[in-house]
C-alpha cells in the first residue's frame, strides 16, 4: 500500500478502534461494579472474619475503620475502584500481605506459562484449520472436525491426567509438578512446564483450529477464488497467495478470541500441576474467602479477557475495509 | 409418531448417531443408574484401594476401596441431574428476558442487554468462582452459580432471534389485531424460535457440566458425602501415579456425555457449526 492509501486507512480506522476502546473501558467500570457488589454479599466483613469471634466490639470497630469497612458501600467502591486503578487493590487477609505483592509474584509466572502455550498452539491450530479448510468435505475433514469437536468439550482435568499418565507416570520423561526453582535453567523450567503447556495447548488448539477452518472457508466461497481457479491456478496456491492474505484478519480475530480460552483452562491445569500462577492463587482465594485478593483475581482475569476481545476486534477492523465504513 | 422419529435420526450423520447413543445412555444411567449399581455406592466393599479391572469389581476400587463403577453411576446421577437443571433455568430465563425484550420499550432492551453484556464479558469460569466464594456451594447454589453463569448466552441467541422475528409480518398483523404484548410474544414470536433455543439447550447443558465438574475438581463443588463426576476424579487424585482406573474412569465417562451432545447437535439439520466448548 502507498502512502496516501495507508494515511486513509488509519483516518477511518482509528476512530472506530478509539470507539471500540471506549466501550471496553465501560464494560469493565461495569464490570468491576458486579464483582464489588457480588462481594458484598458475603455476610460479615473483613474486619470480623480476621479477628475471629471471640474479638471485642471495640478491636473489631477500630480494624474496621482501619481498612474504611466502616464507610458505605458506594465510598467504598470508589476506593477500591482508585485502589485497582493505582495499583494498590487492598490486603490480603489470609496471605498477611498486600494483594499487589502477592499478585506481583504469581503474575509472571502465568503470563509466561499462557505466552508458551500460545506459541505451541498457533501454528498447530493454524495448520489444522487450513488443511481442513483446504480438504473441504473430504474424509480428512470429516476425521479433523469429529477430532476437534470432541476435544473442545473434553474436561480439562483429563487432558492434564492424561498427559500425567503418559509421560510422567508411564514414559518418566516429564516431572508432574510444575514447581520451578529461582535458579532454573532455561532448559529445567522448559521440561517442567512442558506439561502444563501441552495440556493448555490442546484445550486451545481445536477451538482455534474450528475458527481458522471457518474463516478460511469464508473466502473460499467468494467469487475471486473460482476465477483463480478457472484461470488455472493449483488449489495450494490459491490459499497461500490470494486466500490467507484476505483472511488474514479474521484469523488473527479468532486466533485471538480462542486465546481467552487459556483464561479458563488455567484454572484447572495450573491447580492440578500445583503451578504458582494467578489462577491457582484464585482458586486458593475462593477457598480461603480471601475476597481483596479474589477480587483483585478477578478483575485482572476480565481486563486480560477484554484486552483479548479488543484487539481481535482491531485485526478485523484493519483488515476488513467494509468494517471500516460503518 | 414413530416414523418422523426414524427418518430424523436417519438424517443424522454417523457420528451424529453415536452422539444421540451417548446422550440416550447417560440420560438411561442417570435415571436408572443406581438401581443397576453393584454395590452401595459408600460402603467398603473391596479388599484393596485403587484395584485394577476386576469380575467384582469392573471398574476398580477408590481411594477407599470402594466400588468405581457403583459410585460413578450414583455420580452420573449429580453430574447429569445438576447440569440438566441448571441449563433449564438457564435456557429459560435467557429466552424470557429475550421475550421481554422483543415486545417492550427501547430502554427496557437497552438495560437488559447492557447488563448481560457486562455479565458476558466475565470469564464464565472466573464468574462462578467469585459467585461460590460468596454463596458457597450446596447443591441448589451450585444450580443457582451455573445458570447465573450460563443465561447470559442463551439470553444473547434468543435476543437476536426473538428481536428478527417482531419484525415478520405476521407479528405486524397481530399488532394490528390489537393482541396484547403478552400474546405476541409467547404466541407469535416464542414457537418460532423454539428450535434453535432447544440445540442451544444442549450447549448450555455440555458448559454446565464441564463448570461444575471442573468446580468440583477444585474442591469448590459438590461437596462430600454427595459427590458428583468431578468429584469423583478429585478423591482419587492421590492414585494417578499408579494409573488407577478410579480417576481415568469419571473422567472419560465426562467426556463421553459432553462429546455425545457435541456431536448430535453438530448434525443437526440446518445449525451452523456452533457448538460447545470450554469457555
Amino acid at each position: 500500500m502507498a502512502g496516501p492509501a495507508t494515511r486513509g486507512l488509519l483516518a477511518t480506522a482509528l476512530p472506530l478502534i478509539g470507539k471500540r476502546i471506549a466501550s471496553g473501558a465501560l464494560t469493565l467500570l461495569l464490570v468491576s461494579l458486579v464483582v464489588f457488589f457480588i462481594a458484598q454479599l458475603l455476610p460479615g466483613d473483613a474486619a470480623q472474619e480476621m479477628l475471629g469471634q471471640a474479638a471485642t466490639a471495640d478491636a473489631v470497630t477500630a480494624l474496621r475503620e482501619k481498612f474504611g469497612l466502616d464507610r458505605p458501600a458506594p465510598e467504598r467502591y470508589v476506593r477500591w475502584l482508585l485502589g485497582m486503578l493505582t495499583g494498590d487493590p487492598g490486603y490480603s487477609l489470609v496471605a498477611n500481605m498486600a494483594v499487589a505483592d502477592v499478585i506481583a509474584a504469581r503474575l509472571p509466572n502465568s503470563l509466561l506459562l499462557a505466552a508458551l502455550s500460545a506459541l505451541v498452539s498457533v501454528p498447530v491450530a493454524l495448520t489444522i484449520g487450513i488443511l481442513s479448510a483446504m480438504h473441504r468435505d473430504t474424509r480428512l475433514d470429516r476425521g479433523l472436525n469429529v477430532a476437534t469437536l470432541s476435544m473442545v468439550a473434553l474436561p480439562e482435568f483429563l487432558v492434564a491426567t492424561v498427559a500425567v499418565l503418559i509421560f510422567s507416570v508411564q514414559l518418566r520423561w516429564l516431572p508432574s509438578i510444575a514447581l520451578i526453582p529461582a535458579d532454573a535453567s532455561p532448559w529445567l523450567v522448559l521440561r517442567s512446564l512442558a506439561m502444563p503447556i501441552l495440556s493448555l495447548s490442546v484445550i486451545v488448539i481445536a477451538q482455534m483450529a474450528r475458527m481458522t477452518r471457518a474463516a478460511i472457508i469464508q473466502q473460499l466461497n467468494q467469487p475471486y477464488v473460482e476465477m483463480a481457479l478457472l484461470k488455472g491456478i493449483k488449489p495450494a496456491r490459491v490459499v497461500l497467495t490470494h486466500v490467507l492474505p484476505n483472511a488474514i484478519g479474521p484469523i488473527v480475530n479468532a486466533m485471538v478470541l480462542s486465546l481467552s480460552y487459556l483464561l479458563g483452562g488455567a484454572i484447572i491445569v495450573e491447580t492440578i500441576f500445583n503451578y504458582p500462577g494467578l489462577a491457582s492463587l484464585m482458586v486458593n482465594a475462593v477457598t480461603s474467602r480471601d475476597m481483596p485478593l479474589l477480587q483483585a483475581c478477578a478483575m485482572i482475569f476480565c481486563t486480560a479477557y477484554l484486552l483479548l476481545a479488543l484487539v481481535a476486534d482491531t485485526a478485523a477492523i484493519l483488515a476488513n475495509p467494509r468494517l471500516r465504513n460503518r | 409418531m414413530m416414523n418422523a422419529m426414524r427418518s430424523w435420526v436417519k438424517a443424522l450423520s454417523v457420528s451424529g448417531r453415536v452422539g444421540l447413543s451417548l446422550v440416550l445412555l447417560w440420560l438411561f444411567l442417570a435415571v436408572f443408574g443406581p438401581f443397576l449399581a453393584p454395590y452401595d455406592p459408600g460402603a467398603f466393599v473391596a479388599h484393596d484401594v485403587f484395584a485394577g479391572f476386576t469380575t467384582a469389581h469392573p471398574l476398580g476400587s477408590d481411594y477407599l476401596g470402594r466400588d468405581v463403577l457403583s459410585r460413578l453411576l450414583s455420580g452420573a446421577r449429580y453430574s447429569v441431574g445438576l447440569a440438566l437443571a441448571a441449563a433449564l433455568v438457564a435456557s429459560t430465563t435467557g429466552t424470557a428476558l429475550a421475550l421481554v425484550t422483543a415486545v417492550s420499550p427501547r430502554w427496557v432492551d437497552e438495560g437488559i442487554s447492557r447488563f448481560v453484556d457486562t455479565l458476558i464479558s466475565i470469564p464464565s469460569k472466573i464468574l462462578s468462582l467469585v459467585l461460590v466464594a460468596v454463596v458457597g456451594s450446596s447443591l441448589p447454589l451450585l444450580l443457582l452459580v451455573a445458570s447465573i453463569t450460563y443465561f447470559p448466552g442463551a439470553f444473547r441467541i434468543a435476543r437476536s432471534l426473538a428481536v428478527n422475528l417482531a419484525q415478520m409480518d405476521y407479528v405486524a398483523v397481530a399488532r394490528c389485531r390489537g393482541e396484547g404484548a403478552v400474546h405476541i410474544a409467547l404466541r407469535e414470536i416464542l414457537p418460532n424460535m423454539i428450535h434453535p433455543m432447544l440445540a442451544d439447550f444442549g450447549l448450555r447443558f455440555v458448559f454446565i457440566v464441564l463448570l461444575l465438574s471442573g468446580l468440583s475438581f477444585l474442591g469448590l463443588g459438590v461437596q462430600p458425602p454427595d459427590a458428583d463426576l468431578g468429584s469423583l476424579v478429585r478423591e482419587n487424585i492421590s492414585g494417578l501415579g499408579e494409573a488407577a482406573p478410579a480417576i481415568l474412569m469419571p473422567a472419560i465417562a465426562i467426556a463421553t456425555l459432553t462429546v455425545g451432545v457435541n456431536l448430535l447437535i453438530d448434525s443437526l439439520p440446518g445449525r451452523g457449526r456452533r457448538i460447545a466448548g470450554k469457555e
